[in-house]
C-alpha cells in the first residue's frame, strides 16, 4: 500500500470556480506551463483558499483546458479551481486579476454548479482571428476558397511521437477574410480535434492548396472558445453555469 | 560573426525600446517568454529621470540567471536610488542571436528592451568562469568593442563582479573594472562617481572616469596595472601604472546584513527557472575552512542575519511572490547559530499553508532529524542532500571536511529510518593527493549506506544518488598552488567508481551515479587560475563560435584545446602549464595584487597542513587561527544567538 503522510487528510473541495482569462501583448509568448505557474502563484498571493490533493506532494486543485499555443494571443482561456472555503466569485476574480501581470487579465469567474456538466466538454471549438501583414486580401480570399472547396487537406504536424499527417480541412468549420487598417485578416472557426489544428496548421493548409506564404510572421488571437452550435458559432462555455446561478440567486455563497 | 562596433549611434537623451523590432523575431525562437520581461516585481523607470543607467547582466541563459540572488539584490538596491535605474540582460540563445544579427537588433535588456549600448554601466556577475565567452557574445551583439582600450566615453563601462572577479585577469582585456567582494555598497559608490563625472561634463573622458573608479574601495581597473613575465613564463611582477590607484585592491564587506534585507521583492518569472522558490540569505561567509572552497575563503568573516531579520524577509518575500518554498541560503545553512529555532518557528508560522522550507545542502555533522522534520513539516518532503565531498576519511582530512565513515553512515541511515526515501551525496574527484583508492571508497560508502538504510527503514524502496564533480583549484584558496588532475585521471577514476558501484546489482540498483567527464573542468581550471595571456584563448574560442560553455551541448573541448595550443604556444606555454602544473611557494600568482584579506603565508601553511592531512578548526568555536581576514579588512565575526523569537503572524490557511 502506498505510504500516506501522518495527520488528517486535507480539507475537501467545497466550491468550484470557472475562470476565463486572457493572454495579451508580450505575454502571448508564454507557454501553457508558464501560465500554469503564474496562475498558481497568483492564487497564493491573492490568498484564494485552494483545496489541495492528498499525499506527500499536495497540489492545488486546478484544471487547465485547451491552452492556446505559445505565441498566439487569447481572449478566451479557461481553467477551473477547487476551493476549501466558499468565496464570492467576483471577489476572487478581482483579487486574482490584481495579482497577475498586465496581459494576463481575469475577465470572468463563475461558480460551477452540480449537474451543469464538465467545462472541458463545452470547449470543442475556437474562433481565431489571424492577422497576415504583407498578404494581399484577394490572394488570401482565393486561397481560403480553395481550402474550403477541398474534401481533405493533409498537413504535416509535429507531435511528441514524431511527424504525422493531420487533415486541417476537416477541422475548419468556417473561414472569412476581412481587411483592417490595410492588413488582411482571416477569421476562422476551428473544431478542436486530436491532435489540435492550430493557426500554423491552417496556414500550412493554405500554403499547400494555394502556395500562400506570408512574408512576415502572422499574429493569431483566439477570440472565443466554446461549444460549436448549430449555426457554426462558438457558444459561451460559462453560459450553463450562469444560467443555473441566475435562477438560484437566493442560495448564493456567504462571503 | 557581425562586425565589431556596428549597431547604435552615440547616446541620445531618450532611449527607445527595441521591442517593436524584436517581437517579430520572437515568434521564430525557442522559449520566447524569456526575452519579454514583465516578471512580477520587475521595474521600469523613465530613462530621462535618472543620471546613471546600469544594465546588469548574468552571462548565462535566462533560466539560470534570473534566480541569481546577487543580481536581484543589486537590481533593487540601484532602482531604489532616485538618481539611477537598473535593467537586466541575459545571454541570448544562438537561435535569437542569429536573427538579431540578421535584422540589426542589438543586445537588449528584458525590462524595457533598451539597447545595452546606451547604458553608462554594464555590470556582469560571474558566478563561474564558463560565462566568459557569453560576455564577448553580448558585447558584440550590443555593438560595444570587445577590448576595453577600444571603447570611448559613449560606450558602457563594463564592470565584472561575482566570485570569479577575484581573478579577473583572463578577462582583463574585455572588462573596464572588476569589483571584489560584496556589491551592495560599492554599486552605490560607483554610481556616485559616474553621476559626478557626468555632472561635471565628463572631464578627462573615459580614462579620467576609470581613474576615479579605481580609487573606489574594492574596484580594480586592470588597465592601470602592468604585468611583466619572467623567462620561465611565470609572472615577474605586477605594477600599477599610475600612483593615484592602490597598489593592492581589497575586497568589500557588508558588515550588517540586517541593514540590507534584499531582495525585498524577489523577481518571479513566468518562464521556468532553475530555482522555483524564493530565497533568503541567512548568513554570508563561512569559516569551516574547507580547503577546496573558494566561496568560503573569499567571503569571510561569517555574518549572520538575525532570526527576526530572516523572519521578516521570509514574510515579505512570500507575500510578494506567491512561492511555496523558501530556501534558507548560505554556504552551510545548518551552521546558523539559531537554525533550530528558526526552522521550528517558521514551520509554526506557516502551518497548514503548504509552504516548505529548504536548505541547499547539509553538513553531515550539522544534521539532525528534528531540524529536517521542521523544514519539511508544511511542504513537500523531497530528498535530503549531504556533501561529504571526499570519499575516504584520509581525503576528507586533506580537504578539512572531517567526518568519520561511521558518522556518515549513521546520519544517512537515520534519515532513511525517519521516512526519507531519497538521499543525495555530493563528492569531488581529482582532489590534491587523491588516489584511486580514495575514490573507490565512495562506492563502499554508498553500498554501506543502502545496506544500513534498508535495514533501518525496513524497506528496499530507498535510493541514494551519488553526484560527482571534478575538482578545480581556485584562486585565494589553500589549493591555489595544487596541480589539477588531468581529464584522463578524472575519467579513469569515474570509470572504476562506476564499475565498483555496479559490482553488486542487488545494491547497485538503488544507487544512482551522476557525473560529468573531466574535460569542462580542465577549461574551468585554465580560466580560474589563468593570467592575462589566457584572454587571447577566450577571444579565439568565441570567434570560432564558442559560447554557453556551461552547457554540454554547446561546450567544445576541442575548440578550447585548439585555441589554447595556438594562443598559448606563442608564449611557450600550454594548457597543462596552467592546469596540471603545481605552483611553488614564491611564484607570483596572477591575483596576488587582489586582496581577499587572506594572508598568503597562512594559505601556504594551510596547503602544507593539507598535504600532511592536518585539520584546522572553525574560528567561530575554536578560536582564531590567523587567516588574516579580520585584521586586514577591519571586520569581525557577527553571529548570534540573539535570544529573540519570531512573533506569530496571521497567515492565510
Amino acid at each position: 500500500m502506498a505510504r500516506q503522510p501522518d495527520g488528517p487528510p486535507p480539507p475537501p473541495t467545497v466550491q468550484k470556480l470557472r475562470l476565463r482569462y486572457t493572454k495579451r501583448g508580450p505575454l502571448r509568448f508564454a507557454s501553457h506551463r508558464d501560465l500554469a505557474r503564474a496562475l498558481e502563484r497568483a492564487l497564493r498571493r491573492a490568498q484564494v483558499p485552494m483545496a489541495f490533493s492528498a499525499g506527500f506532494s499536495p497540489h492545488p486543485k486546478i484544471s487547465y483546458m485547451g491552452a492556446a499555443p505559445t505565441g498566439a494571443a487569447s481572449e478566451a482561456e479557461y481553467f477551473e479551481i477547487g476551493l476549501s472555503a466558499r468565496r464570492d466569485p467576483e471577489q476572487v476574480r478581482v483579487a486574482l486579476d490584481a495579482s497577475l501581470p498586465p496581459g494576463i487579465d481575469v475577465l470572468e469567474c463563475v461558480e460551477a454548479r452540480d449537474g451543469s456538466g464538465s467545462l472541458a466538454d463545452r470547449l470543442d471549438a475556437t474562433r481565431w482571428r489571424i492577422d497576415l501583414p504583407g498578404v494581399d486580401a484577394d490572394e488570401l480570399s482565393a486561397a481560403v476558397q480553395e481550402l474550403l472547396a477541398r474534401e481533405e487537406v493533409l498537413v504535416a504536424k509535429r507531435t511528441k511521437n514524431g511527424t504525422r499527417d493531420v487533415d486541417a480541412r476537416a477541422a475548419v468549420v468556417r473561414a472569412a477574410v476581412a481587411v483592417e487598417a490595410g492588413c488582411a485578416i482571416l477569421h476562422v472557426v476551428v473544431r478542436q480535434l486530436t491532435p489540435t489544428v492550430r493557426p500554423d496548421d491552417v496556414m500550412a493548409a493554405l500554403a499547400a492548396v494555394a502556395d500562400l506564404r506570408p512574408p512576415l510572421p502572422i499574429r493569431a488571437v483566439r477570440e472565443a472558445q466554446g461549444r460549436l452550435d448549430d449555426s457554426g458559432e462558438v457558444a459561451d462555455p460559462l453560459g450553463p453555469d450562469r444560467a443555473v446561478r441566475s435562477c438560484c440567486q437566493e442560495e448564493r455563497a456567504q462571503v | 560573426m557581425a562586425p565589431e562596433g556596428g549597431g547604435y549611434p552615440g547616446r541620445v537623451m531618450t532611449v527607445d525600446s527595441l521591442y517593436p523590432q524584436l517581437e517579430p523575431l520572437l515568434a521564430q525562437v525557442q522559449k520566447p517568454i524569456q526575452y519579454v520581461g514583465g516578471e512580477l516585481n520587475a521595474q521600469v523607470k523613465p530613462w530621462d529621470d535618472v543620471a546613471v543607467h546600469w544594465a546588469l547582466m548574468y552571462p548565462d541563459a535566462y533560466e539560470v540567471g534570473l534566480p541569481n540572488q546577487g543580481l536581484m539584490i543589486l537590481y533593487e538596491v540601484l532602482n531604489e536610488r532616485p538618481d539611477a535605474l537598473a535593467e537586466r540582460t541575459y545571454a541570448v540563445w544562438p537561435d535569437l542571436a542569429g536573427l538579431m544579427r540578421e535584422h540589426g537588433v542589438g543586445q537588449f535588456t528584458v525590462d524595457a528592451h533598451r539597447p545595452v549600448r546606451a547604458f553608462e554601466l554594464l555590470g556582469v556577475s560571474f558566478a563561474t568562469e564558463l560565462g566568459y565567452t557569453n560576455l564577448l557574445e553580448a558585447l558584440d551583439l550590443a555593438g560595444v568593442p570587445l577590448h576595453a582600450v577600444d571603447r570611448d566615453e559613449t560606450h558602457p563601462v563594463v564592470v565584472a563582479g561575482g566570485h570569479a572577479a577575484f581573478n579577473p585577469e583572463p578577462v582583463a582585456d574585455f572588462v573596464d573594472c572588476a569589483v571584489l567582494g560584496d556589491g551592495e555598497q560599492v554599486v552605490g559608490d560607483i554610481t556616485d562617481v559616474v553621476a559626478a563625472w557626468k555632472a561635471e561634463g565628463r572631464p578627462g573622458g573615459r580614462v579620467e572616469l576609470l581613474a576615479r573608479l579605481a580609487r573606489v574601495d574594492g574596484v580594480y581597473v586592470p588597465r592601470f596595472y602592468a604585468v611583466s613575465y619572467a623567462a620561465d613564463g611565470t609572472i615577474a611582477e605586477v605594477l600599477r601604472t599610475r600612483d593615484d590607484v592602490p597598489a593592492r585592491v581589497g575586497k568589500r564587506t557588508v558588515m550588517d546584513l540586517d541593514e540590507w534585507p534584499y531582495p525585498k521583492q524577489p523577481l518571479v518569472p513566468l518562464a521556468e527557472s532553475v530555482h522555483e522558490r524564493m530565497s533568503v540569505e541567512i548568513f554570508r561567509g563561512c569559516t569551516r575552512g574547507c580547503r577546496f572552497c573558494q566561496a568560503g575563503m573569499i567571503t569571510r568573516p561569517v555574518r549572520e542575519r538575525t532570526i527576526t531579520g530572516i523572519g521578516s524577509m521570509v514574510d515579505a518575500g512570500l507575500k510578494a511572490t506567491g512561492y511555496e518554498e523558501v530556501g534558507l541560503l548560505s554556504l552551510s545553512s545548518a551552521d546558523h547559530s539559531e537554525i533550530g529555532q528558526l526552522a521550528k518557528e517558521l514551520a509554526d508560522r506557516y502551518e497548514g499553508t503548504n509552504t516548505g522550507l529548504s536548505l541547499p545542502s547539509t553538513r553531515v555533522d550539522a544534521f539532525n532529524v528534528t531540524l529536517a522534520n521542521e523544514l519539511s513539516r508544511n511542504g513537500r518532503r523531497s530528498g535530503l542532500t549531504f556533501a561529504p565531498e571526499g570519499g575516504s576519511e584520509r581525503i576528507r582530512r586533506v580537504i578539512n571536511k572531517t567526518v568519520s565513515k561511521e558518522d556518515l553512515v549513521r546520519t544517512v541511515t537515520t534519515a532513511y529510518a525517519n521516512g526519507w526515501r531519497q538521499v543525495k551525496l555530493y563528492f569531488m574527484c581529482g582532489l590534491p593527493t587523491e588516489t584511486d583508492e580514495d575514490v573507490l571508497e565512495i562506492a563502499e560508502l554508498a553500498v554501506e549506506v543502502i545496506r544500513a538504510g534498508r535495514e533501518a527503514s525496513g524497506t528496499k524502496d530507498i535510493r541514494c544518488t551519488v553526484s560527482i564533480g571534478g575538482f578545480v583549484p581556485k584562486p585565494h584558496t589553500p589549493f591555489q598552488w595544487a596541480a589539477q588532475a588531468s581529464a584522463e585521471t578524472i575519467d579513469h577514476r569515474l570509470r572504476i567508481l562506476r564499475q565498483a558501484i555496479n559490482a553488486d546489482r542487488r545494491i547497485g540498483r538503488s544507487i544512482g551515479l551522476r557525473y560529468h567527464d573531466g574535460k569542462p573542468g580542465v577549461i574551468e581550471g585554465l580560466l580560474s587560475r589563468g593570467d592575462r595571456r589566457v584572454g587571447r584563448v577566450i577571444e579565439r574560442v568565441w570567434r570560432d563560435g564558442g559560447h554557453f560553455d556551461g552547457w554540454s551541448e554547446h561546450f567544445s573541448f576541442e575548440r578550447w584545446t585548439a585555441a589554447a595550443t595556438e594562443e598559448l604556444g606563442r608564449f611557450g606555454l600550454d594548457l597543462d602549464w596552467y592546469t596540471t602544473r603545481e605552483r611553488t611557494e614564491h611564484e607570483v600568482l596572477p591575483w596576488d595584487h587582489l586582496d581577499s584579506g587572506l594572508d598568503k603565508e597562512w594559505l601556504w601553511e594551510d596547503w602544507q597542513d593539507a598535504i600532511s592531512e592536518d585539520e584546522v578548526g572553525d574560528c567561530r568555536w575554536t578560536g582564531c587561527y590567523d587567516c588574516g581576514v579580520c585584521p586586514t579588512m577591519g571586520t569581525e565575526i557577527q553571529i548570534g544567538p540573539t535570544g529573540r523569537s519570531l512573533l506569530p503572524l496571521t497567515v492565510v490557511r
